[in-house]
């Protein structure tokens, strides 16, 4: 064995070569079973997680049938639900803020790679990554107050004007210009994965190897070629798992959403119609709805369903940063 | 315009536009902590930390946050600590280690009011109401995965090196663990522990149908338990203004507090590369 796997076996806890008595040994077992435990509490919380939600939500499933995913009824007087209307709004919110998100990601990356002058980099980065401690309620209540009537003031009545009379356009730039609605959750969510989602792309731009860009420089690339051609198909995998791993943190975002998407229960094409997602919706309806009521097992299921998209999207990041990012 | 100067003038116009969307994000954090300041400020009085919230106050919110919070850390913090450990020593490169890895990450960004529901199933129905105690269980499930995160992250960092010097001079793997690698990585592990707390100081969703919310002084966990979020959040829904501009100066408290955990953190404690 070479040093370095004699030295993985020692970190492991072997006794190191040689050694014939180690004073104290006897608590390793103990330490280790700890170790162990709490490793594994890891998984027993998700996989309790994913129990109890399927087990609170299968009376609601089991009383409306499959139907409940898409039927877009949701009425607490009669009793009757779906999830259709929240898992568009989840969708669509989240599609909406990737689409902002993502471009602006990878124009923060460049700046924070290339452009910006090294003293500052660091600053910079840094005042970004605080936009992701910023709690996602305050994003909401600051979103009520400044950018629903900016929304609704400059940005909705121009669009509306201007292509309210293009024929496919047309549903996507319709309705009432409130400020509140789709893509002013969108925006906010944007908002909120960007520092995420560009902490990650400028990790895995840092890792492209400097003399595939240096090569690059050398056949006279410009700076933006260089990072269009070669930093970017460099990372791409791992670029795609970022951006996957936004869209999963987008879909869950709960308070900020709740307090600008409008609240409304319906399916519209319209970006700035209200509408509801699922997150918005468990918190918005659960304070009312009573223990082993049928509401409250609707709402477990939309939560259950909440977890399954977003342990998908999360797994597919996860496996693409990794095998992205070596 | 030839060739050259037409790539030119792609590479100006993109650095152009990426540099504004770098502004972009920093315009929109100055903004938020100028909307905090300009509507908290004004409510922040001496009665926001001497009355409770049925009183005009937030003194019982801050004070149920910081019990919560802290009691999250004493129950969280060991356990993502210790699991964090095994990932970087005792089960470096195993399977089990690798779906645990997996799985925290999961956990780390799965959404925060599923963690609230789940504490609902699992605490709350079968405890009979909303309590304190179980706002606290998720908050450490909040901050449990980000703390298996750094630790992991920062005892990878710690050259194998030192740890065989201490094996070779006889000492057993808990003791080269406990005063070996945890004391290097000391710093890192401390780092994740405050950005933990900071995250869950921020919470709410998760609250919601946990811990609730209490209009009084209290500090019996038993029952419905104030928070600062949670009284953030109702008291914005208000239509009494000043009812929201005590909500505002909540707002800003919180944001004050987790803005200075991380940046903290990030100054003073980041590891030096």
């Amino acid at each position: 064995m070479d040093r370095g796997a004699v030295a993985s076996e020692v970190a492991r806890g072997a006794p190191s070569p040689g050694a014939r008595h180690v004073p104290g040994a006897g608590l390793d077992p103990i330490f280790k079973a700890a170790l162990y435990g709490c490793s594994g509490l890891i998984l027993i919380l998700l996989a309790s997680i994913v129990v109890l939600l399927f087990y609170g939500g299968w009376p609601a499933l089991s009383h409306f049938g499959p139907s409940f995913y898409w039927s877009t009824v949701w009425n607490p007087v009669t009793e009757n639900f779906g999830a259709g209307v929240m898992i568009y709004g989840t969708l669509f919110t989240g599609i909406l803020a990737l689409i902002i998100a993502m471009p602006m990601s990878f124009g923060i990356a460049f700046f924070l790679t290339e452009i910006a002058p090294v003293s500052l980099r660091r600053p910079i980065g840094m005042a970004i990554q605080l936009l992701a401690a910023v709690p996602s309620i305050i994003f909401g209540m600051w979103g009520v107050v400044v950018v629903v009537p900016l929304m609704a003031a400059y940005v909705e009545p121009p669009l509306i004007a201007l292509f309210s009379h293009i024929p496919v356009l047309t549903y996507l730039f319709k309705g009432p210009a409130s400020g509140l609605g789709m893509l002013t959750a969108g925006i906010i969510l944007a908002f909120m994965v960007i520092p995420f989602i560009t902490a990650m792309f400028v990790e895995i731009i840092e890792a492209v190897p400097t003399m595939l860009k240096e090569s690059a420089y050398g056949v006279g690339c410009t700076t933006y070629e260089v990072f269009r051609n070669v930093s970017v198909p460099y990372g791409r995998t791992a670029l795609v798992g970022a951006t996957m791993l936004g869209f999963g943190r987008a879909l869950g975002e709960t308070m900020a959403v709740t307090y600008v998407i409008g609240n409304a229960n319906r399916i519209s094409a319209s970006l700035f119609a209200s509408g509801s997602t699922i997150a918005s919706t468990i918190a918005n309806e659960f304070p009312d709805a009573p223990a082993g009521s049928l509401r409250n097992q609707s709402l477990l299921e939309l939560g259950f369903v909440l977890f399954v998209i977003s342990f998908i999207v999360l797994a597919i990041s996860r496996l693409l940063v990794r095998t992205g990012v070596k | 315009m030839d060739r050259l100067a037409r790539r030119r003038s792609v590479d100006y116009t993109m650095k152009a536009i990426s540099s504004a969307f770098a502004v972009i994000s920093l315009i929109a954090l100055a903004w938020i902590l100028f909307t905090l300041l300009q509507r908290g400020l004004p409510a922040l009085s001496s009665d926001i930390f001497t009355k409770a919230i049925s009183d005009g106050g937030l003194l019982n919110a801050i004070v149920g946050s910081l019990l919560m919070v802290a009691l999250a850390l004493v129950i969280g913090a060991p356990i993502g600590i210790m699991a964090g450990t095994y990932l970087a020593e005792a089960g470096r490169g195993s399977r089990f280690a690798a779906a645990v890895r997996f799985i925290n990450d999961i956990l780390l960004s799965a959404p925060s009011i599923l963690i609230g529901l789940f504490v609902y199933q699992m605490v709350v129905v079968p405890t009979g109401g909303f309590s304190g105690w179980s706002g606290v269980v998720a908050l450490a499930i909040i901050i449990m995965p980000v703390v298996v995160r750094t630790t992991e992250d920062m005892l990878s960092l710690v050259p194998i090196g030192l740890r065989e010097a201490a094996f070779a001079l006889g000492a057993p793997m808990w003791k080269v663990i406990v005063s070996v690698t945890w004391r290097a990585a000391r710093t890192g592990i401390v780092t994740g522990i405050l950005l933990s707390l900071a995250r869950a100081a921020g919470e709410t969703a998760p609250l919601l149908f946990t811990a609730f919310g209490n209009p009084n002084l209290t500090f019996d966990l038993g029952q419905a338990f104030p928070s600062l979020p949670a009284a953030i959040n109702q008291l914005a829904q208000v239509p009494d203004p000043a009812q929201v501009s005590i909500a505002w100066a909540g707002a800003l408290l919180i944001t004050a507090g987790v803005l200075a955990l991380n940046i903290i953190t990030r100054v003073v404690l980041a590891p030096k590369k």
